[in-house]
């Protein structure tokens, strides 16, 4: 095997903790606990091991990062060695305050996440009264700063019909770019798949208005859009390949392939604590046992796509085949293809659903 | 389509830096990075927010041996693409 390249990105997940409730979170059902959490330092010393390996960009997530007062001290931390910034927030801690105390420390970016365009639906749907209201006084402030704002999107079938009033809205607010993403099936929202995957009629309707609003757009505001791997042909290539461009850090300090390997067996995810990012990346069990090809199963190995979506997710070819080395059962060549198809079919017959909020055990 | 009057800027919260690991030039954008290839490099040098397009054709002109109106198609194609996807301005 040849030496892997260099990651790209690291996605530091500061906190599980978060005011929202979000039913399609994807953090794992069992969060990390506050007291387990990395410090200051601990992170401090991640930062620049990252920025040596050659990560470029560091993403600052969770849960909610700004529940962690030592944010804007991070970010800085991050900028002087060199790495590009960005915050993924709900918003609805981003006070002037808060604002200011991001810009001292030189973020780059800011992405504002939004549960729906409806401020009565968007509160219900986060498990916060007022949350909305608060992401909109989060984006002026943004915008005020001169920062480069993205708006994110999560869609599911409970807030898919106004796709196009979320487009109006990201326009509104003077977003630079958008992400229009259906919710992807992990954590809490695989416990809540039913009442969250849209049917392929209202896949199509949401897949049109993005392609008319892109049109309309181009050259103005970007917009990402990302499908369910429920309704596509294909599987999506997780994380750009496993042990391929990104590094997930979990609160407690797992190094993980992504987000959600935690619901891996049989894997020991290295600690920060006690390794080296350099020794994670080139030489640990967890990040090369799915990396490039070998690992493959037949139909992927004498796929030509293999090295265009590596395989797919090893997460969900576990949730849904009952094996992690399996090919993603979102591929229409996969043997367990029929899961996905019975899965959309569930979803479909079960309409009016409660959902389960995502809190702490 | 980019017109050779048009001045391109990079767009707030991207930036264009050399990356030592790498050895190489990497275009950071929010939540995204490109690796311009070499001729895409010698382009983006030049964009400072204040150069045209054709003053970027000019300078390129100079230095590099090919005709014109192909530096200039590379020129206008490489920005028009990184304008779709959001890193530059026209
Ligand atoms: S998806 Fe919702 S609950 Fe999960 S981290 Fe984001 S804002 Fe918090
Ligand atoms: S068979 Fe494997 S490599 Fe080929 S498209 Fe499906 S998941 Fe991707």
């Amino acid at each position: 095997m040849t030496m892997p390249a260099p990651p790209m990105g690291l996605i530091a997940e500061l906190t599980h903790r978060c005011p929202l409730q979000c039913a399609y979170c994807s953090n794992p059902l069992r969060m990390d606990a506050p007291k387990s959490e990395l410090s200051t330092d601990d992170w401090k010393h991640v930062l620049d091991q990252a920025a040596r390996i050659g990560i470029l960009q560091v993403h600052f997530s969770g849960g909610e990062p700004m529940a962690r007062r030592d944010l804007p001290e991070l970010i800085a931390h991050a900028a002087g060695a060199g790495l590009y910034t960005n915050v993924i927030t709900s918003g609805v801690l981003l006070s002037d305050a808060a604002m200011d105390g991001l810009m001292a420390a030189g973020v780059d970016h800011v992405q504002l996440s939004f549960q729906d365009v409806d401020p009565q639906k968007a509160d219900h749907d986060g498990g916060y009264r007022g949350g909305h209201a608060r992401k909109l006084e989060a984006a002026r402030r943004i915008r005020d700063s001169g920062l480069p704002l993205t708006a994110n999107f999560v869609i599911h079938k409970r807030n898919i019909a106004r796709v196009a009033a979320m487009i109006a809205l990201g326009e509104a607010l003077g977003a630079e770019r958008m992400e229009i993403a259906h919710t992807q099936y992990y954590g809490w929202a695989l416990l809540n798949r039913d009442a969250l995957l849209p049917s392929r009629e209202q896949l199509d309707f949401a897949t049109a208005v993005v392609e008319a609003a892109r049109a309309r757009l181009k050259g103005r505001i970007a917009i990402d859009y990302v499908v369910p791997d429920y309704h596509a042909a294909r599987p999506k290539a997780c994380m750009g390949g496993w042990g391929n461009r990104f590094i997930n850090i979990s609160p407690s300090g797992k190094a993980l392939p992504c987000h959600a390997a935690e619901t891996l067996p049989g894997f020991t995810f290295p600690s920060v604590k006690e390794a080296s990012l350099a020794e994670i990346w080139l030489g640990s069990d967890a990040f090369n046992r799915f990396r490039g090809t070998g690992w493959m199963p037949e139909t992927c190995r004498s796929c030509d796509r293999r090295e265009i979506d590596w395989g797919g997710c090893r997460c969900q070819a576990l949730a849904l085949a009952g094996d992690a080395a399996q090919t993603d059962p979102a591929c229409h060549r996969a043997p367990d293809h029929h899961r996905i198809e019975e899965a959309v079919a569930k979803a479909a017959a079960s309409e009016a659903l409660e959902l389960v909020p995502r809190r702490m055990q | 389509m980019g017109a050779v009057s048009d001045v391109p800027a990079f767009r707030r919260g991207v930036k264009f830096r050399f990356d030592s690991v790498r050895d190489s030039w990497v275009l950071l954008a929010p939540e995204k990075l490109f690796m311009p290839d070499d001729i895409a490099v010698e382009i983006l040098k030049l964009v400072d927010g204040e150069r045209a397009i054709k003053a970027i054709v000019d300078d390129l002109a100079t230095r590099f041996d090919a005709p014109r109106g192909e530096i200039e198609a590379d020129v206008i194609a490489t920005l028009d693409d990184l304008s779709a996807r959001g890193a530059i301005q026209l």
